[in-house]
């Protein structure tokens, strides 16, 4: 196959990625639409999850790239759920083991400044 | 000794081009930069359920288009980087150029959008739904005006059929600021 014509074959993919994307954004629209969460939940959220691993794998070429590559990005977003984890608890629980989370407005005013 | 290139441009110990693997590196900290907003978003959007009344009246529509905007513009600087491959620098010229069209028609949008929600009292200041909702976009619409202008200036470099290893290194980066925009659509927009 001539470098043209195999930088042609690869053109035809690429739009064709590019279309399935197209698909997967407009049921990611429309599933909402429903009003049924767990159809929201799965066509927004899970639905970018799938558009965001072919964006990656097919347009940025993660798929043929040395595994470490995808390794090191792994890593990154291993840290940010480690985040989330570890910071989640005492943003959206009001309370637990010996604890409870004071409202700023009502803690005494000796304790401000500490 | 003389080399055509610098020394960093050559090393080989990776197994891949150096320039990648710094935009590898870059990504990297980018995931950890924009990970860290959304993952405070999400922790405070499961807190508050009120917030579905505040993102009632961020603007679907032109989310949906700059959605559109955003993965057409990703088509085009793949597209760019397999012409550039194939030394086809008239074409990886064009496409450079369509993908930066996409990101001022990106910018055009949020800039009406927002003009919009501020003229309609919904500031940065309003309140906590607000502020995030402004860093979030507004971190991207940063990365999205920084790829523009890098492009730009990659496009001169084409131009003259040099570095057109570069199209595939602004690429992986565009491609990346288009995967955070499909994360910021659902957590912005859809979900009301």
């Amino acid at each position: 196959m001539s470098t043209e014509a195999h930088g042609h074959s690869h053109a035809k993919h690429y739009v064709k990625i590019w279309a399935i994307l197209l698909v997967l954004f407009l049921i990611s629209i429309t599933g909402p639409m429903i009003g049924i969460r767990v159809i929201t939940l799965i066509t927004a959220f899970g639905i970018a999850v799938v558009k965001a691993l072919m964006v990656a794998s097919e347009f940025m070429h993660l798929k043929f790239e040395k595994k470490f590559v995808t390794y090191m990005l792994l890593t990154m977003l291993f840290l940010m759920f480690l985040f989330f984890f570890a910071v989640a608890p005492d943003v959206m629980k009001t309370s637990g083991q010996n604890w409870v989370k004071i409202p700023m407005q009502e803690q005494p005013a000796a304790t401000k400044g500490h | 000794m003389s080399t055509a290139q610098p020394v960093a441009t050559r090393r080989s110990v990776t197994g891949m081009s150096t320039g990648k693997l710094a935009v590898m590196w870059v990504i990297g900290s980018e995931i950890v930069i924009f990970g860290g907003i959304l993952a405070s978003y999400i922790m405070f959007r499961l807190q508050h359920d009120s917030w579905s009344h505040e993102a009632a009246h961020t603007n679907t529509v032109a989310g949906a288009v700059n959605t559109f905007v955003l993965l057409t513009s990703s088509l085009f600087i793949v597209l760019g980087h397999n012409a550039a491959e194939n030394k086809d620098t008239k074409k990886a010229f064009k496409y450079i150029w369509l993908t930066i069209l996409g990101a001022l028609t990106f910018l055009v949008i949020k800039a009406f959008e927002w003009s919009g929600e501020i003229s309609h009292g919904f500031t940065i200041k309003k309140s906590l739904f607000w502020s995030f909702y402004y860093t979030a976009a507004g971190v991207h619409a940063a990365h999205v005006i920084v790829g523009a202008i890098i492009m730009g200036i990659i496009s001169l470099d084409v131009r003259k059929n040099k570095n057109l290893h570069r199209v595939e290194l602004i690429g992986l980066y565009w491609h990346f600021v288009d995967i955070v925009w499909i994360f910021l659509f659902p957590l912005l927009y859809i979900a009301k």
